[in-house]
């Protein structure tokens, strides 16, 4: 290692001890924001080697879903990233629709494109916000948390009961349709907190000669090694690489919305901090062109294999009580196959990869979490940069290890 | 009916490696060939540099234990083509007396962890993998929790620091 043979022959120039110093970072650390660890080699305050670690929050999300019901399953992936929890059950309910050859209904659609823009938001709330604690910046966590909190309050809670574990979505639509007023608030709530807090921030931050040269050039990463080391998302855009799931595939309903896919130059710390400020910014956009075309309808399928029939139904009917009990004790009944069903969430490509051999429950999931491997690459991020700089780049990179031990 | 949409990739694949490559399928739309798993190195590094497909992205690695069939494992691959914007999924069976597949890492630096996982969850050997340890579980940790005959209540010590 280059850094390694230059730091042993200036330590040995002035007489000093050679040795590296192992440190030991996490698992519980407050810059790791979750149970991550590293073990960083340093010479002097330079790492020269970065062993990631985790593990510590592996609560066997693939081995348990092997032995509930599809739509049981949904609730598990709530577990993945639970900072924008809703993305993991659109991308999941997504995947068994595939395979079962499921069109949702119009509706349906654009609620999951709202849902999940929300959710992006927030997500990248967060990021920045104890991205920024980390290095000091302690007044914009607050200007991001306030409106994550009132996203929470005045929308996910409406709409699914809780604040991290929704569980929203079904096989063939959604639990429930929005309540009443939703669409009101929900513009109320982009114009009053969400699109003031990112003026708020972006006039702390965007152009802070401190904050700039503090991030400009830590952490890059051109856009080569990103590819091949499989980064995906803000991560990889920040490098000048335009991959955008909702551009380039279209799924849902993204192909009908006029945004704009921001990408960075240099991939470091400064341009993914740059890039997420613009992703929010489009994701208000799409969702205010969603709420302006929601159509009415139905957000569930009519089809008796998979929706469940309503509870009047079930109480007066014995067909539908049948239907209810056999969709509860068994499950929805998925074809044989494999299929791979990929969504932009707020971190890069999550996928999930599903075989099932018929039957009411997967014969295995496997997911793609997009934290994987860009945790992978921290090495090579890190190394050859100041030990102060992880803690920045880990922020920048935003680990959630929710899915990344899964 | 699915052979009139064949896609380029599989064509490509079919062309150049003939009875290497098992089957292909694209239900459901998604493109999909088993290989060889002598011919994996190859197939992969053939998908990524060829002009027509540009497989630059590998975007996940796993291994599915199909418990009672010859060969008993597959192992998966997702790949990715910036350029064309397609997908494709490549197959390998491995069977349970000689869990053996060559590394990919040559071809992605980003299979790295993937293949240890896969030798975590299933014990899947990965030849010439630099550092194939546990990365989820524990050193210490006896079998591989994903494969079908690992029952899903066993309880394993858990440990303390290392010593």
């Amino acid at each position: 290692m280059t850094e390694g043979v230059a730091y042993r022959k200036e330590a040995e120039a002035l007489d000093m001890q050679a040795e590296p110093m192992i440190l030991n970072i996490g698992p519980s650390h407050p810059a790791t924001h979750a149970t991550l660890r590293f073990i960083a080699e340093l010479g002097g305050e330079t790492i020269l080697k970065l062993t990631p670690e985790f593990g510590y929050l592996h609560r066997c999300f693939e081995k348990e879903s092997e032995s509930h019901t599809w739509t049981q399953v949904v609730t598990y992936t709530d577990r993945l990233n639970y900072v924008s929890p809703l993305m993991n059950n659109v991308g999941y309910a997504m995947a068994v629709e595939k395979l079962c050859g499921i069109d949702v209904t119009e509706r349906c659609q654009y609620i999951r494109v709202i849902i999940s823009e929300f959710s992006r938001i927030i997500d990248h709330m967060v990021c920045i916000g104890t991205n920024m604690v980390d290095l000091g910046a302690l007044t914009n966590f607050w200007y991001f948390w306030k409106p994550r909190e009132e996203v929470y309050m005045h929308l996910i809670e409406p709409l699914t009961g809780t604040r991290l574990t929704t569980g929203y979505t079904r096989i063939g639509g959604m639990a429930w349709d929005l309540p009443d007023g939703w669409e009101e608030k929900a513009r109320g709530v982009i114009k009053n907190v969400i699109l003031p807090a990112i003026a708020d921030v972006n006039a702390l931050l965007t152009k802070n000669r401190i904050f700039i040269e503090r991030t400009m050039g830590v952490g890059p990463i051109t856009p080569k090694e990103a590819i091949a080391r499989g980064f995906t998302g803000p991560c990889l855009r920040a490098a000048g690489v335009p991959l955008d799931l909702r551009k380039d595939e279209g799924y849902l309903v993204y192909d009908r919305f006029d945004f704009d896919v921001p990408i960075g130059e240099q991939g470091d710390t400064c341009d993914r901090y740059m890039v997420r400020m613009e992703e929010m910014r489009q994701s208000v956009r799409i969702i205010e062109q969603a709420l302006e075309r929601l159509p009415g309808g139905p957000v569930n399928i009519d089809d008796p294999r998979f929706g469940l029939p309503s509870k009047q139904e079930v109480y007066t009917n014995i067909e539908a009580l049948m239907n209810h009990f056999k969709h509860i004790m068994d499950g929805v009944q998925v074809p044989v196959g494999e299929v791979y069903s990929a969504t932009e969430a707020a971190n890069g490509e999550l996928g999930y990869y599903i075989v099932s051999k018929g039957g009411g429950g997967p014969y295995k999931i496997k997911v793609r979490p997009p934290c994987f491997p860009l945790f992978q690459g921290m090495p090579h991020l890190c190394e050859g940069g100041m030990i102060a700089d992880l803690v920045a780049v880990l922020g920048s990179v935003n680990i959630i290890a929710g899915e990344l031990d899964r | 009916m699915a052979e009139e949409r064949k896609s380029v990739a599989l064509e490509k694949l079919v062309g150049r490696f003939g009875g290497d490559i098992v089957s292909t399928h694209s239900e459901f739309g998604d493109d999909t060939a088993l290989v060889r798993r002598e011919k994996i190195v190859e197939v992969c590094t053939f998908l990524r540099d060829d002009p027509d497909l540009v497989f630059d992205f590998a975007m996940d690695l796993t291994c599915v234990d199909y418990l009672g069939e010859e060969p008993r494992f597959e192992v998966v691959y997702h790949l990715y083509s910036l350029a064309k914007k397609r997908r494709v999924r490549i197959k390998a069976r491995v069977p349970e007396e000689d869990p053996v597949i060559d590394t990919v890492i040559p071809v992605w630096v980003g299979m790295d962890w993937y293949e240890r996982e896969a030798y975590d969850m299933y014990g899947i050997v990965f030849r010439n993998h630099p550092n194939l340890k546990r990365i989820l579980m524990y050193d210490q940790f006896v079998g591989h929790p994903l494969r079908k005959d690992y029952p899903k209540a066993r309880r394993q010590p858990t440990i303390g620091p290392e010593e």
